[in-house]
């Protein structure tokens, strides 16, 4: 019996006893015990689909959840919603912001408050804002507006709002996931500081080495329970947090065959392009693929790479130099075009451009191939090949869901992006654009992805890989390219690549050997 | 056991009351709960009407045994029925399949107006020679009517295509330049010695009605449904059709979910969005043929008592779905044909009224939970 839920004693933070939550076709949480203590940094670990956000909505208000007890700093909770939630102490940063995004940062963190009466007054609390930030280290500009901010500062914004409403426990759902390396650092730091405050903090992540690094405990689940309960991080390797995950050994061995360049499948040349903001993002950007080859970007986030990726794949427009693929012309041409020529695009924003999340999971699987036979005759669609495509691609890709049929916001984050995955691979691509790729996956799903990525290049299609993740890069590509500000700083040879040179080049540094920097790509291999 | 904390008081209701009611947003709906939630929200309605009829002084009961009476009582009232409900299912079905896509167009009322010029000019211009029978003209008056529809339709969607203008105010404006557009043609060029009418159709430019067998099947002597009913009936199951077995349905509910998704998949938006009002426009201008080849047999000024209006309703009402639109466009038009009935003729209205608003307060209970729960001591 769960008696010591309200006992007396040294207060847990949280103490989560028996939750079951259970979705259609699916028990997310089947009987899951979970404790936070006061001033720690708990990691929640587990594969796609184990039930970790589930469980954390529930401790957030946004679920109830079906049987079991949740307590509160020794106080027995019965959540609504999230209002509740945050009355009692609770912020949940999930990975999508809640921030209007025409708004400024003062205002984004007030919103919902009583404060201030009136707008006149909204001044005053921007120092106010700014000096909270600046304790905590989240280096932020309280007047600035959310749509200019970064991936990284809004996130800093999220939590700022709750450092406001003075959260004792912070939730974090995959917040690395879409942070640079030097921008999860700053996060750490922050964290740290909170928790020195006498703060709580959870923190979902795939991310096995960065678990020992900033957790105090590791919490483990797989298929709905917990296999590992508030284990010291300190004893623990990837690998042993990796058995617990899955429940095999993963081995992520990277095998490649030799490279065998053949001809230019990508070309891109001196291409110009404004961002979002209106200022320049790529500022005379050559590059070849060649069929069998992988070339991977390496760059901090924010210096061209999301676009590069959009003037290929015809979803941004140039405002100088050309793209062919095989020897047409697609510069500017629409998006079609460039889908027709066998062009697949992974993009980085699964939930905004790589999916419909009010359609089902079977109309997502056909967004590239409903125009053509089977799913297709003529005008018609036909559902029943509909069907059959798109329950062949979700056990070939094991997406874990209880049928095609239903909305593909309700997967989970994983298991949307083995969706997208599953579409774009299965579209047989004379030209791959995968972008963060293997963002939100679980070990085994990253090594499943990169073994993919692989065959792709062995069967003859050429891979424009841009990761943020060094290592990924380093370890699935033939040359890696180094962005900075609009321009391809470098392009090294990916076995004989200086891993601190192109550090330095990421951050704007120069690297001596280099001799002619943004040159076209063929001059290197 | 530790005695159980006390549950946190709900964060703003404080009634002393045993209960507290409280509303939760939803995050999974149940397949059966929006065909469910409109079933209460009608009776619902039927029960507030009823209070306010009796609050008025009349006897709810009687009351709507008689608007049942005035709209399903005999074979000729339902006939009479199924004639006001044509217009609503074409302009309904025009509504439904724009907001599909989350295009705004109500200026179904502008192209119903615009479709009944263009049928009415196949026989007034006359672009057919008097005498040709019908089995050209109607067909060739429909054609008239769905392109006419169509074009105009097609405006405010290249407007919005091309220069991204914003399609409510434009459909909303264009609907007064049909009005006064009819108003040109029945007062000038086609007016019927000065009348703001014009001269009645031929025969052959009428759609058939069931009174016109009467001569082989006695039953049908004064039933005035006409053929009409029949094209609404097909442009729904068309229109269903359309929207989940076609390719060009599938592209309109990934824009509607999803515009940046549905241009990642290699759609073209602006071409879809022209196609889509176009299609919607030529419903709605069917709509228009259909009532003045079927009822009316010529143009006027009043041929519509704001059916391209009532659409919006009975599209919203339907949950966008085109089988929906006709079982919501029936109910209407028993609404619309009760009130000529009934004494006061504002009661159908009212509880036209009253039903939309119950209907969209129970989009509530799709969004949210409501969760009744005793209070602990
Ligand atoms: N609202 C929902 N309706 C139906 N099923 C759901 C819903 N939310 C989650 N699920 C299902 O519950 C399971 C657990 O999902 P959850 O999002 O908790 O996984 P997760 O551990 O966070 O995975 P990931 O690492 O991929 O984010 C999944 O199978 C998912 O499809
Ligand atoms: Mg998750």
């Amino acid at each position: 019996m769960a008696d010591d839920i309200a006992a007396p004693g040294p207060p847990l933070a949280v103490a989560m006893r028996g939750i079951v939550k259970r979705f259609p076709g699916v028990v997310a949480n089947d009987g899951v015990d979970f404790d936070l203590r006061v001033g720690e940094v708990h990691a929640l670990l587990g594969e796609n689909g184990a039930g970790k956000s589930t469980l954390m909505n529930v401790l957030g208000g946004l679920y109830r959840p079906d049987a079991g007890e949740v307590a509160v700093f020794g106080e027995r909770v019965d959540f609504h919603s999230p209002r509740d939630a945050i009355a009692a102490g609770l912020g949940m940063v999930h990975q999508h912001f809640a921030l209007v995004p025409t708004q400024t940062v003062t205002e984004n963190v007030l919103i919902g408050l009583d404060r201030p009466r009136f707008r006149i007054d909204l001044a005053r609390f921007d120092d106010e804002i700014a000096d909270l930030a600046r304790r905590h280290g989240l280096a932020l500009d309280p007047r600035a507006r959310i749509w200019q901010l970064s991936v990284g500062e809004q996130q800093r914004v999220e939590i700022l709002k709750f450092l406001y409403r003075g959260a004792r426990v912070l939730i974090l759902d995959e917040p690395t996931a879409v942070l640079a390396p030097q921008e999860a650092d700053d996060l750490f730091r922050t964290l740290r500081s909170m928790v020195a405050d006498g703060a709580s903090v959870v923190f979902i992540s795939h991310k096995l080495a960065e678990v020992s690094r900033i957790a105090d405990r590791v919490t483990v689940m797989r298929r709905g329970r917990v296999t590992a309960a508030g284990i010291p991080s300190a004893g623990t390797t990837p690998e042993g947090l990796a058995l617990l995950m899955v429940g095999r050994e993963v081995l992520e061995t990277i095998e490649r065959t030799p490279f065998r360049p053949g001809p230019v499948v990508l070309s891109v040349r001196a291409v110009e392009a404004t961002g979002d903001r209106g200022v320049p993002a790529l500022r005379g950007v050559s590059l070849d693929i060649r069929s069998g080859e992988i070339l991977g970007v390496a760059g901090v986030a924010g210096n061209g790479q999301s676009e590069l990726a959009q003037i290929v794949t015809g979803l941004r427009p140039t405002t100088a130099g050309s793209v062919t693929v095989n020897g047409d012309d697609v510069t500017n041409r629409p998006p079609r075009e460039v889908i027709r020529r066998h062009v697949a695009h992974v993009p980085e924003d699964r939930t905004g451009v790589g999916s419909a999340p009010d359609l089902s999971i079977a109309d997502n699987l056909i967004m590239k191939s409903y125009h053509d036979a089977p799913i297709a005759r003529r005008w018609a669609i036909d559902t029943g090949a509909v069907r059959r495509f798109a329950i062949g691609l979700k056990e070939r890709f094991d997406i874990a869901a209880p049928s095609v049929d239903i909305d593909a916001r309700l997967l989970s984050g994983g298991n949307l992006q083995r969706l997208i995955l599953a579409r774009e691979i299965t579209s047989d691509p004379s030209l791959m654009v995968a972008v963060q790729p293997t963002r939100g996956l679980d070990v085994g799903a990253i090594a499943t992805v990169h073994r993919l990525l692989l065959a792709q290049r062995e069967s003859g299609s050429a891979t424009l890989l841009i990761s943020e993740d060094l290592d990924e890069v380093l370890g699935l590509s033939d040359r890696v390219a180094v962005m900075y500000e609009g321009r391809i700083v470098g392009i090294f040879d990916a076995v004989e690549a200086d891993v601190a040179a192109i550090g330095l080049l990421m951050t704007g540094g120069s690297a001596p050997s280099l001799a002619e920097p943004g040159s076209p790509a063929e001059l290197v291999s | 056991m530790t005695a159980p904390a006390p549950a946190r008081a709900p964060s703003r209701v404080r009634i002393a009351l045993p209960w507290s009611v409280r509303l939760e947003r939803r995050l999974e709906t149940p397949r059966w709960l929006p065909a469910m939630t409109t079933v209460g929200a009608v009776v619902v309605a039927l029960l507030i009407s009823g209070v306010v009829l009796a609050l008025a002084g009349g006897e709810p009961i009687p009351a709507f045994v008689h608007i049942v009476r005035a709209s399903f009582g005999s074979l000729g009232v339902i006939s009479d029925t199924l004639v006001k409900a044509t217009p609503l299912i074409l302009t309904g079905l025009a509504c439904a399949l724009a907001f599909r896509m989350r295009l705004w167009n109500i200026g179904a009322e502008g192209q119903f107006l615009m479709g009944a010029w263009g049928a009415s000019a196949v026989v007034l211009i006359p672009i057919v020679p008097a005498g040709t029978p019908s089995i050209i003209t109607i067909p060739l008056m429909m054609a008239a009517g769905m392109l006419a529809g169509g074009a105009y339709g097609a405006i405010p969607g290249i407007l919005k295509a091309v220069r991204g203008v914003n399609e409510i105010i434009v459909t909303l404006m264009l609907n007064y330049v049909a009005a006064l557009w009819i108003a040109y043609w029945v007062f000038g060029p086609w007016s019927e010695g000065g009348f703001q009418l014009t001269a009645q159709f031929p025969r052959e430019a009428w759609l058939p009605r069931l009174s016109d067998f009467a001569d082989a099947i006695p039953a049908f002597s004064g039933l005035t449904v006409h053929f009409g009913f029949v094209i609404a009936l097909v442009a729904a199951v068309l229109v269903r059709f359309l929207l989940v077995r076609s390719r060009l349905g599938y592209e309109i509910r990934l824009i509607g979910d999803s515009p940046r998704a549905a241009r990642y998949a290699g759609i073209d938006v602006a071409r879809t969005i022209v196609i889509v009002f176009a299609l919607s426009g030529a419903l709605a201008g069917l709509a228009g043929m259909s009532e003045v080849s079927g009822v009316v047999h010529r143009l006027q000024l009043a041929i519509s008592p704001g059916y391209g209006f009532t659409a919006i309703i009975v599209a919203y009402i339907a949950k966008l779905n085109p089988y929906g639109v006709v079982v919501a466009s029936i109910a209407f038009g028993a609404l619309i044909l009760a009130g000529r009935e009934i004494q006061p003729s504002g009661i159908p209205a009212m509880i036209q009224g009253i039903l939309l608003f119950s209907l969209i307060a129970s989009e509530v209970v799709l969004r949210y939970r409501v969760r009744v729960t005793r209070r602990v001591a």
